[in-house]
């Protein structure tokens, strides 16, 4: 067998180090373009001082956090306490490897596409990848051997599970009309059975043929990455600081880190499944071989940006959840979003054949009808428990539940 | 040239034989319950193994089947050895020796 | 050498290794995460076997989802004090490794002697039959066909099982909401 020094080896480790490169500083601008957009929410300034609007304050920060006593306490148990960040970062930076950030650059004979790695099973690795990020969380607030971590813990690892089902259950209807596992194939042209890609204009996006269960994936995004408003692993009012409560230093910024790396992740990810990956008004196929790769990577990095800016804006928005309505939320509104999705999808296409227009007007309208049956039962029930007896505490039914059990 | 069937039979044999052991030796209930998953996956490992020695896909469809059906037996001993957690406060199995809760 | 001995070394050493972790740590937590090493690996050897789709299942079902829930179990009760408290192996431990490695010794010979018999039976016409399929890769679509044609009815009862856990697991660890009187 021949190997190919240049294409085998140099491109690839120049595309990894690229994207990993990326990634990082990906993350220091979220972190000056979170505190930023925050105080813009808030009507005050924000970090304005270190370089010009404030631009080099994620160095500082990080030369803080360099250069802080790397503190170990003396109650935890070290192995998996070291161990923990890394098992959240690493996760976070390994689901970036399959996801197709532009179309391909052509140099005469060499045509470079731009992924770092084109499996034919693309979309599972990354369902994969992102259930184990939860194991930094949980082991981090074991280790940690505290009670407010371990609450911590706890509340993410029931969430985490609840919110992957809807993960999970969401983009089968995506899967179905691409007929492929592949992210490259599901963010351009389609392929094998059905073989409906996404086209380069935004009303051909699968976001308008699968909306409801776009919104349904989205915000089960939202809950993987444990922010705002489904951030009950760390809640600062109720858990000081949750599962990193004992973490301080290099550490605690590398969880940090990973927080927002998942964001710009999942964005990507977002962005290739439902937001038409580096296609826009055919913009992309303009400029010859070589431009036209580089287009569609910047058309690619605006999308996902302005998804970005979304999940700030989210997080500065809406008040965190309860609980119970975090659970009965993703329990007894999402999931049924995301099943409906499936069956009306497949059942559609089948009946109109193939009709794209009235596949989308029938999911959303299917999924409307869901959730307002599913909120008439509740209220219903809500209804009957009121006139039964005084509703003691219910909200706190299962917060109590946990503390018992540890105690 | 890909690997002879023998090298995945004998690593699945062993990874069974070391779920037997933790089975036998271990007393308590959860670590007992892990090597059986441990035992169940050896299984999975010979599936496969010998599904792609036949070139048939049958065995990986049985893996998947298997996984199923440990899911659903995880979910349902985990609720055991919780609620008998919550009435004995031991999860020894030589302490959990009698039927009457 | 063969790259793809090799990389089943690999993996195999860390399944074996992670596998003996699981029986022999003290505490669950340490034996979970083992197990998860363990499985991981296996997914890497699944994807040595061409079986890539069983192998983001391995991930998915087994690190993802099972072992999350034994993670949950284990921090729920606590479980930290409960094994100091000694008796953590039975009495019988000797005879039981004993046992163990006969069983080992056992599954390899059936292992190995069997495939030699069956290779030895064998016509050429069939050795080369066999040959040819087992160069066919599988392919996730195969496995999709014969999961909604020929298996459709043991899917289905699949679901059913899943069905009865689901209920099962409710009626379990239902609390009992009306007060004591």
């Amino acid at each position: 067998m021949e190997i190919n020094i240049l294409e085998q080896i140099v491109i690839p480790i120049i595309k990894v180090l690229f994207i990993a490169h990326l990634l990082v500083i990906g993350v220091m601008v979220m972190i000056w373009s979170e505190r930023r957009v925050s105080g813009w929410i808030q009507d005050r300034l924000g970090p304005n001082r270190v370089g010009p609007q404030g631009l080099l304050q994620p160095i500082a920060d990080g030369i803080k956090f360099l250069f802080k006593e790397d503190l170990i306490p003396n109650h935890v148990d070290k192995p998996l306490y070291v161990l923990a960040p890394a098992m959240l970062l690493i996760p976070a930076m390994l689901t970036i490897a399959v996801v197709p950030f532009g179309d391909a650059i052509t140099i005469g004979e060499l045509e470079i596409s731009l992924q770092i790695a084109d499996i034919n099973i693309g979309i599972l690795y990354i369902l994969a990848i992102t259930s184990l990020g939860v194991y930094g969380v949980v082991i981090g607030a074991w280790a940690s051997n505290n009670k407010y971590s371990l609450l911590g813990g706890l509340r993410s690892s029931a969430q985490m599970i609840s919110y992957e089902l809807t993960l999970g259950l969401g983009i089968i209807g995506v899967l179905m009309l691409s007929g492929s596992l592949s992210l490259r194939t599901i963010a351009g042209e389609g392929q094998a059975i059905a073989g409906e890609g996404q086209g380069s204009y935004p009303w051909e996006w699968n976001f308008l043929i699968h909306f409801p269960a776009f919104l349904a994936f989205t915000t089960a995004m939202f809950a993987e990455t444990n922010r705002l408003p489904f951030d009950l692993a760390e809640a600062e009012q109720e858990l000081v600081a949750g599962y990193h409560t004992e973490y301080s230093s290099m550490k605690f910024a590398i969880f940090f880190m990973a927080e927002y790396m998942n964001m710009i992740v999942g964005s990507a990810v977002v962005v290739t499944l439902f937001l038409g990956g580096w296609q826009f008004f055919g913009l992309e196929t303009m400029g010859g071989p070589i431009w036209s790769g580089v287009i569609s990577f910047a058309i690619f990095f605006i999308k996902t940006g302005i998804f970005l800016f979304v999940f700030i804006w989210v997080r500065w928005t809406l008040p965190r959840f309860r609980y119970d309505q975090l659970m009965n939320f993703g329990w007894k509104f999402l999931l049924p979003v995301a099943l409906t999705s499936i069956v009306v999808t497949g059942t559609l296409y089948i009946a109109t054949k193939g009709n794209l227009v009235w596949i989308g007007i029938g999911n959303t309208v299917a999924a409307f009808i869901v959730v307002s049956i599913v909120a008439g039962i509740l209220a219903l029930d809500n209804n009957s428990k009121a006139a039964a007896q005084d509703t003691s505490a219910a909200p706190l039914r299962q917060e109590t539940l946990t503390i018992e059990a540890i105690e | 040239m890909s690997l002879p069937l023998e090298y995945y039979l004998v690593l699945s044999a062993l990874l069974f034989t070391i779920g037997v052991i933790g089975v036998l030796i271990r007393r308590n209930a959860i670590i007992i319950f892990m090597c059986i998953e441990l035992m169940l996956n050896a299984a999975n490992l010979a599936f496969v193994a010998i599904s792609r020695h036949l070139g048939q896909a049958e065995g990986q469809l049985f893996v998947i089947f298997v996984m199923a059906v440990a899911a659903a037996e995880v979910a349902i001993g985990l609720a055991i050895i919780v609620s008998v957690f919550k009435h004995r406060e031991t999860i020894n199995v030589d302490e959990i020796n009698s039927l009457k809760g | 050498m063969n790259p793809e001995l090799i990389v089943f070394i690999i993996f195999g050493t860390v399944s074996i290794i992670g596998a003996i972790a699981v029986i022999s740590f003290r505490h669950p937590i340490y034996s979970a995460l083992s197990l998860i090493v363990t499985f991981f690996s296996q997914a890497g050897l699944f994807v040595l076997l061409g079986a890539h789709f069983v192998a983001a299942v391995q991930v998915i079902v087994y690190a993802g989802a099972i072992m999350v829930l034994f993670l949950f179990v284990i921090m729920l009760l606590n479980l930290g004090t409960l094994s100091a408290k000694g008796a953590l192996t039975g009495k019988l431990k000797g005879v039981a490794i004993i046992l163990g490695i006969l069983l080992a010794v056992e599954g390899v010979y059936i292992a190995v002697r069997a495939l030699k018999n069956d290779t030895a039976v064998a016509s050429d016409a069939a050795k080369e039959a066999a040959a040819a399929l087992a160069n066919k890769p599988i392919e996730t679509y195969d496995i999709g066909r014969l999961l909604f044609s020929d298996y459709l009815l043991p899917f289905e009862v699949t679901s059913l099982i899943l069905l009865a856990a689901l209920i099962g697991v409710i009626v379990l660890v239902k609390r009992d909401k009306q007060p004591e009187n």
